[in-house]
């Protein structure tokens, strides 16, 4: 293992920091959940800007208060959300990598548009692995820094790397960059309980505009708009089964309710399942923020992820030549 | 309706076949949940890059960058087609000591009032039988478990507790389970165990797997108090 050395110091935790990789698999069947970034598109981009391989961990932040102090000299990136990070005070340009030296200062500002953003060192974050990943889980009280999100005082480690980043400066192509509004549309795949509710019920789905309202975390955001209709037939639990990021409960009172990265196993049924290329939206929504939802074929969604990789492929190999 | 004679696919998003196998919480329809979950992961398909097996469905998580839906169902086909010939293996028995009652099991009582009967006859109904883990879900390591005895089924607690310790040992319905960890709960609590049910640093994680069997057996509080000491 390479020698951890001192990167930042953490000035003010803002709202929500953790240490997130993509994700911890294998462990579902022994009820812990994935965890990870809930971008994870941004994520394997911000890596990629700052060399590091995609899967390394960063740091995810939500909404403000972010401040970290440089305690030497290091190449990181911003992607994700726009939270208006700045450093000494300059507006910091995201979906690029930047060299920062000792003492300077990475703060955001505010929220310009989404709700989480991610900060990448190159040389990755350097926390143990708990079975098998870096990614903190919040009510498992494990993985990341100490199983909790950053506070002031913290000290983030990263490995020393021999040889400095010849991409400094390097960015993502900027039409390639998501594009998060107070209104989103996602796409979805019906099922697996679609046939629980009615077509009246699934035309509510599908026509209307939900609003994330503030019981929302990393376990799932929780949306308030018309209410689906089930069918009288049909029971509102179901015996548990599994969930995984992007399940679509509907819970009795016919609210949806997206999941996200930090449950495992549900009773509520299950109208759809976003995609996996729209799942970068959906963990930039924030309370207030509006959402729709339009059904595609599996089909599509495949073609969508495929054109997606082929992006990311393009953009690591573009950084090689 | 029980058993179905063939699994049912379901799509679960662009990455996930959920597999039903019937529409009931039932030993035998978990115990095929779990024989292909076995044969499955013996298969090590390509593309297939996790499997979770829950009461009555099994997810397959698959990558469709390298494996269409349809050579998946293909391929489930067969290996269901298959099962009958595929190795399973014994459940294992663990023992699990639990202290019943007074402060570790404050719903002992009230069990005991629901059903006209008295502490003593539930906490021997409780260790008269193995239990089948069917599931571990919800938290890290908590472990589904039935059926119980017809006179131990019990509603949840009508309001649940904002902390129940870890290690609580508790029922609700016809199902027992165990508290891995210190947490927010509705099943009413009839004793405590001194196991620890879910170590992160450990491995495997879990002191208990799915499809095991488990019995409770009783200790007092001065056993349950050197077993948390060691």
């Amino acid at each position: 293992m390479e020698r951890s050395v001192e990167a930042f110091e953490v000035l003010e935790p803002g709202i929500l920091t953790t240490v997130q990789d993509l994700g911890r698999f294998g462990f579902s069947q022994v009820g812990v959940p994935p965890s990870g970034a809930l971008d994870a598109f941004s994520l394997r981009v911000c890596n990629l800007l700052v060399g590091n391989e995609e899967g390394e961990a960063g740091l995810e932040t939500a909404i403000m208060g972010l401040k970290l102090k440089a305690l030497r000299e290091t190449v990181i990136s911003m992607t994700g959300g726009d939270l208006l990070p700045t450093v000494n005070g300059e507006y910091l340009r995201m979906w690029r990598s930047h060299l920062l030296i000792e003492g300077d200062i990475l703060a955001l500002k505010g929220v310009r548009q989404g709700c989480r953003a991610y900060v990448c060192l190159r040389g990755g974050v350097a926390v143990p692995r708990v079975m098998g990943s870096k990614s903190t889980f919040l009510s498992g009280k494990f993985g990341g820094l100490e199983g909790r999100p950053l506070k002031k005082g913290d000290i983030l480690y990263t490995a020393e790397l021999p040889g400095p980043w010849e991409r400094i400066g390097a960015s993502f192509p900027s039409d390639w960059i998501p594009v998060f509004g107070r209104e989103m549309t996602v796409r979805v795949v019906p099922g697996p309980q679609d046939y629980h509710f009615t077509v009246p019920g699934l035309q509510t789905f599908e026509s209307s505009s939900y609003q994330v309202t503030a019981k929302s975390d990393r376990m799932g955001i929780r949306l308030e708009g018309s209410k689906i209709e089930r069918r009288s037939d049909a029971e509102e639990s179901i015996i548990s089964e599994s969930l995984i990021p992007g399940s679509i409960q509907v819970p009795g009172d016919g609210k949806p309710m997206i999941i996200l990265n930090e449950l495992v196993t549900g009773g509520y049924t299950k109208i759809a399942t976003v995609i996996s290329t729209d799942l970068t939206k959906v963990a930039q929504l924030k309370p207030g923020d509006r959402i729709r939802f339009e059904p595609v074929s599996l089909e599509a969604a495949h073609r969508l992820l495929r054109e997606q990789e082929e992006r990311i492929r393009r953009f690591r190999d573009s950084l090689r030549d | 309706m029980g058993l179905y004679p063939k699994m049912h696919f379901l799509n679960m998003g662009d990455r996930g076949l959920l597999l039903e196998f019937g529409d009931e919480i039932a030993e035998e329809i978990n115990e095929k949940v779990r024989r292909m979950a076995l044969a499955i992961r013996s298969e090590a398909v390509p593309g297939i890059a996790e499997i979770v097996p829950t009461y009555r469905s099994l997810l397959v998580l698959y990558d469709p960058m390298n494996l269409s839906v349809i050579d998946l169902k293909k391929k489930l086909e067969s290996i269901e087609g298959g099962l009958q010939q595929s190795p399973f293996p014994e459940p294992r028995l663990t023992r699990i000591p639990v202290v019943y009652g007074g402060k570790h099991g404050p719903d002992l009582d009230s069990v005991a009032e629901y059903h006209r009967s008295m502490p003593d006859e539930i906490v021997r109904l409780h260790c008269s039988r193995t239990y089948l883990i069917y599931l571990i879900g919800f938290m890290p390591g908590f472990p589904y478990m039935g059926e119980l005895p017809e006179e131990l089924v019990t509603p949840r607690l009508k309001t649940p507790r904002l902390s129940v310790p870890a290690g609580s040992v508790a029922i609700a319905q016809k199902q027992t389970g165990i508290y891995p960890m210190d947490s927010p709960g509705g099943w009413q609590i009839i004793g405590r165990t001194p196991v620890k049910m879910f170590d992160p640093a450990k491995d495997p994680p879990a002191c208990l797997r799915m499809g095991d069997r488990v019995q409770f057996y009783p200790i007092n509080e001065k056993e349950f108090e050197e077993w948390r000491d060691l």
